[in-house]
This record gives C-alpha cells, sequence and structure tokens, in this order.
C-alpha cells in the first residue's frame, strides 16, 4: 500500500508539517518547536518516503513497522505526520496540550492513534525499541522494522547505551536507530553542556552498523534509511545531521527556540518564510 | 517449613508457558537469585538477560509487551524499583503495558547483605502508581498464585518476593483474587492486618493473644492494591481495632493503605509493626525480624495496648 519513494512529494508534505508545527505549538501558547522541526525531513521520509510500512486506516494492523519518538518533547512533529496520514482528523491538532485532547504534551499511546509507546522521559525509547524489535523477530524473514528516532542530546543519558549494548548483544537487525543530531539542548549547544563525543564511533564500538546522512536531505534520507533497515547482523544507527528549527530562520540553530511557543507576530513570520517547498519543485 | 517465595518465580513462568501463555522473562544479571534461570533453561528463547542494566531491563519488557509479550521482569526489589522507577512510571504504568514486575530480595529478611540491599520502600513506590497493582504473597503458594494472577491479567503489576523460606499458610493450590484480602483466622477483638512474612507471625501472635483471652481476626491483604477496603472495614466493625503488620517500612506501605481508607470510612485504634523510617543493617534474616520489632512478641505487644 506503501507508494515508491517521491522527493517532490515527500518535500512537500514536510513543508506542511512545519507549518502545521508552528500552528500548532502558537495555538498551545507552548511546545518544544525547535527539536519538531529539526525532526521534519527525517519524520517524513519514514511516513511519506515509502519507508516505515504503516497502515492509517488500522493502526493495530501486525504486520506494520513500528515508529517510537523516543524524543517525546518533539511530539508536534509525530503528530503532524499522523495527521497528515490520517490516523486521526486534522482539526485535532489545534487542540495540542489543551484538556480533554488526545495530543498530549508528550506523546501518549493510551489517547492517541498512532503512537506505539509514551514517550517524554528522555533515553528511554531505544531500550523500548529494542524489545520491540527482540519481540518481533519471531522467524528469519520476518523484516518488520523498528525505527527509533532519539535526540542528540538525549544520548546523555545513560540508559541510551545500556540498549546500545542490549540491541547489539542480541544481534536486532530489525531495529534502526536515527539521532537527529541538531546539536542544541535546552541549555545550550550539545558540545558545551556535556559533549558525548562522535555518536558513529560510540554506536559503531558498542557493534552498530552506521550511517551519517544529511538530515534534511529527504533523497538522501530515503536511501539511508532504506539501506540501515537492509543491513543485516547487526542493528543500525543513522547519525542525521540536523539544523535546530530547521526551516524558519529565527528559530535556526537557536537554543531558546527549544521550548518556546512563537507569539503570533512570530507564527506569521514563520508561516511567511514556510509558503515555499524547499528546493523547489 | 514452606519454601522461598522467589522459588515460585521461574517454575511458575515455566508452568505458564506450558499452558500456552505467551510469556517472557527480562533478568538483569540475577538469574540464579531471582530463579528465572529455571525458566531460561526451559524457554531460552523467551528469555532475556540484559547484565547489569535494570533500567534497560524494565523498558526492554516493555518493548516485549508492546509486542504483545506478557513480559516478566527479574532482578532485586531494590534496583527494579529504586533504580528503574522513572521506567516503571513513565513508560510501563503510562502507558498501561503488560510488565510485570516480580522482583525478589525484599525487605530486610535479605539478611547480611544490609541496608542497601533491604527494600523496605517498594510497596511506597509502587502503590502510588497509577494503574499499578500490588500483591505481597504470604507463601510459596500465594505467590505462585500471585505471579498467575498477574499474568493472566492485563496492564502492569508488582509481585513482592522474598529471599528466605516462607512459612506455609495457604493450602496448595490456593487461588489469588485481585483486589482481595483472606480472613485466615476469625475473631472478635483485634484485627491483625498483615502481608508477606508477616502474615505467618501475626497468626502466632493471634495465638499468644488467645492465651490472654483476646480473640484476634488475622488478615492477609495478599493484594496491597486495589485494597479490599470491604473485607477489611467488615473486620474492623466488628472489632473496633487494627494492627497492621509488614516488612516493609510503616510510611506509605500496606498499614498506610489501610489507613487512608479506614480513616475515612471506620476509623479504629490503630498501631503500625513495620521499619520505623529507619534502614536495614546486617544479620540474620530471624535476628533482624527480632531487631526490628516485627515478630510475633512485638505484634501482640502492640495489639495489647489497644486494650490499655
Amino acid at each position: 500500500m506503501t507508494p515508491g519513494f517521491d522527493a517532490v512529494q515527500v518535500r512537500t508534505t514536510a513543508v506542511g508539517m512545519r507549518r502545521d508545527i508552528i500552528e500548532m505549538v502558537a495555538a498551545a501558547g507552548s511546545g518544544h518547536p525547535g527539536g519538531s522541526l529539526s525532526a521534519v525531513d527525517i519524520v517524513a521520509t519514514l511516513y511519506f518516503g515509502a519507508v516505515l510500512r504503516h497502515d492509517p486506516t488500522d493502526p493495530g494492523w501486525v504486520d506494520r513497522d513500528r515508529f517510537i519518538l523516543s524524543k517525546g518533547h518533539a511530539a508536534p512533529v509525530l503528530y503532524a505526520a499522523l495527521a497528515e496520514a490520517g490516523y486521526f482528523g486534522r482539526d485535532h491538532l489545534a487542540t495540542l496540550r489543551r484538556l480533554g485532547s488526545i495530543l498530549q504534551g508528550h506523546p501518549d499511546s493510551k489517547k492517541t492513534p498512532g503512537v506505539e509507546v509514551s514517550t517524554g522521559s528522555l533515553g528511554q525509547g531505544l531500550s523500548v525499541a529494542s524489545g520491540l524489535a527482540a519481540g518481533l523477530r519471531t522467524s528469519p524473514d520476518d523484516d518488520r522494522t523498528v525505527y527509533c528516532l532519539m535526540g542528540d542530546g538525549e544520548l546523555q543519558e545513560g540508559q541510551v547505551w545500556e540498549a546500545a549494548m542490549f540491541a547489539a548483544h542480541h544481534g536486532l537487525e530489525n531495529l534502526v536507530a536515527i539521532v537527529d543530531d541538531n546539536g542544541l539542548q535546552i541549555d545550550g549547544a550539545c558540545t558545551e553542556v556535556m559533549c558525548v563525543g562522535n555518536i558513529a564511533s560510540k554506536f559503531a564500538a558498542f557493534g552498530w552498523k552506521t550511517f551519517e546522512v544529511d538530515g534534511h536531505d529527504v533523497s538522501a534520507l530515503y536511501a539511508t534509511l532504506s539501506a540501515a533497515r537492509e543491513h543485516a547482523g547487526s542493528p543500525a544507527v543513522v547519525v542525521a545531521k540536523t539544523v535546530k528549527g530547521k526551516g524558519v530562520s529565527f528559530m535556526e540553530n537557536n537554543a531558546n527556540w527549544h521550548g518556546k511557543a512563537p507569539s503570533a507576530e512570530e507564527r506569521e513570520a514563520a508561516l511567511a518564510e514556510l509558503s515555499v517547498i524547499e528546493g523547489g519543485a | 517449613m514452606g519454601r522461598a517465595t522467589r522459588e515460585a518465580f521461574g517454575a511458575t513462568l515455566v508452568e505458564l508457558a506450558r499452558e500456552g501463555i505467551d510469556v517472557v522473562a527480562v533478568e538483569a544479571d540475577l538469574s540464579k537469585s531471582t530463579t528465572t534461570a529455571t525458566f531460561a533453561d526451559v524457554y531460552p528463547e523467551r528469555f532475556f538477560n540484559v547484565g547489569i542494566a535494570e533500567q534497560n531491563m524494565i523498558d526492554v519488557a516493555a518493548g516485549l509487551a508492546v509486542a504483545g509479550k506478557v513480559a516478566f521482569t527479574g532482578s532485586f526489589a531494590v534496583f527494579a524499583t529504586g533504580r528503574a522507577y522513572d521506567q516503571v512510571r513513565n513508560t510501563v504504568c503510562y502507558s498501561g503495558l503488560d510488565v510485570k514486575l516480580a522482583p525478589t530480595h525484599s525487605g530486610i529478611t535479605v539478611g547480611p547483605d544490609g541496608g542497601s540491599h533491604q527494600m523496605i520502600e517498594d510497596i511506597a513506590l509502587m502503590r502510588v502508581i497509577p494503574g499499578m497493582r500490588v500483591l505481597v504473597p504470604a507463601d510459596f503458594q500465594a505467590a505462585q498464585a500471585a505471579i498467575r494472577l498477574a499474568a493472566t491479567t492485563p496492564g502492569p503489576f508488582y509481585v513482592r518476593l522474598g529471599r528466605v523460606a516462607a512459612p506455609d499458610v495457604h493450602p496448595e493450590g490456593f487461588e489469588l483474587e485481585l483486589g482481595r484480602a483472606y480472613v485466615l483466622r476469625e475473631g472478635s477483638d483485634v484485627t491483625l492486618a498483615a502481608c508477606g512474612v508477616e502474615v505467618h507471625e501475626a497468626l502466632m501472635a493471634a495465638d499468644l493473644l488467645a492465651e490472654k483471652g483476646i480473640s484476634a481476626e488475622v488478615i492477609d491483604v495478599a493484594c496491597i492494591k486495589p485494597l479490599d477496603v470491604d473485607t477489611l472495614v467488615a473486620s474492623v466493625s466488628k472489632t473496633g481495632r487494627l494492627v497492621t503488620c509488614e516488612e516493609h517500612s510503616v510510611l506509605a506501605g500496606m498499614g498506610s493503605a489501610i489507613s487512608e481508607v479506614l480513616s475515612e470510612a471506620c476509623p479504629v485504634p490503630t498501631r503500625r509493626i513495620g521499619m520505623a523510617d529507619v534502614f536495614g543493617t546486617s544479620g540474620e534474616p530471624a535476628e533482624l525480624m527480632e531487631h526490628f520489632g516485627l515478630t510475633a512478641p512485638h505484634i501482640f505487644a502492640a495489639a495489647m495496648e489497644l486494650f490499655d
């Protein structure tokens, strides 16, 4: 049911997702635009670039791939994708973070169709994804793949490396971790707050197959994610170099936009910038 | 003398697997101590040792549960609940997953390993999380039943298991119902509500009280959450006095849970037996039970205070 990869279509969808993120966070009056915008092209490629096997009309489809947003504060990017895919009506986006909404401040699997597991406390997603990958691998030709998106700051959580050990030890080749390497965390540059060092090297040292890619080049993302999926014998990690706040000039590379909603004026300015398709169409 | 409650863990998982329940076990390098090794020997493909990494243990179990498994976790109570609290709260319970914590070595009867390894706050930590159910089996039979109940009831469970042999208080084939307490001995003058190894101590205290002409009702509060309010209210309505007995801190444990509801539903003079807001210490289990005032004579003395 998944069509082939179409770069223009993915880029077009990504612009729409960025607009949704700005609009929903502005409407909510709080939230995390920076790390949502940095992950848009990754998530768009997964959901709309023929990478993730899923069926919005049947969120519980047993043969689907699984996506876990370990960096749960980037919930808006996930909600934008799920709404666009049709897991729920777009009218819900305006209810983000409101009392009674199906769209909680951080992903809640009990409330939101398409959310596989609740996240928000950082550093846990890769463990859950590992357990899920182990649980899904019922036969050698079972190719259901688990994708787990983490932030680069999140890698400071020690549990990530417990999971890295586990996944490699068990040869979880149906697990693909993706690092949204935007270089910033709440308190500033990751390298200044707490430098993790070379991310790919660290995963390689744990026994993972590693890939590095421009996290805003959807064609490269498609090729890399596909290669990571096809890789056999070990789990794979895709370190995607990204720009925090990507697509909105005044938010780009600015840690202050990690967890702050745009004002009405800023919202308009952001949407004006997001009216053209990046790279042309 | 009966067997340790932990001995029921791995063996019951084997039984459940044989019966067709899709149980898996995730362990953190303590499979011989917790007895999950028994399960691993029979079902190696269903056993995952994460090494010394308890946070990962809980979340790997969460992932297995998302994949449709009934996922049990091992390790010791102090690590499974303390070190991995956020994982239990934010991933297992917040998502409402089929993860069943059944750590062993709870309470002071861990013995010589000392206070660092004697978990006396686990009931407190687990029972305050929305959606978590808390079972404290008193003996081997109850432990088998608790593991079985946890495996066959959807959602998160905490089953508190112990290291040392626990005297039998329940018959072979005992079945545990969710939200039910068990009146093991009927009485009219004072209610002794206990859990875990304290159930046997309470039964012995009831004998001591009988020698004084006092009729004690002994209740095994095997299920601390949800609590069997009806049975407890019915009992204290009759006796008018309550002693709670637990191998756990008196803060926020079973005695607190009971007091919370009875203070609204049927307040009666109460004494709480347990660890008095202190850490444990090294020593033999029996010595420690005496040292910290958890044995039958202490329960007897606390009950007698209610008749002054």
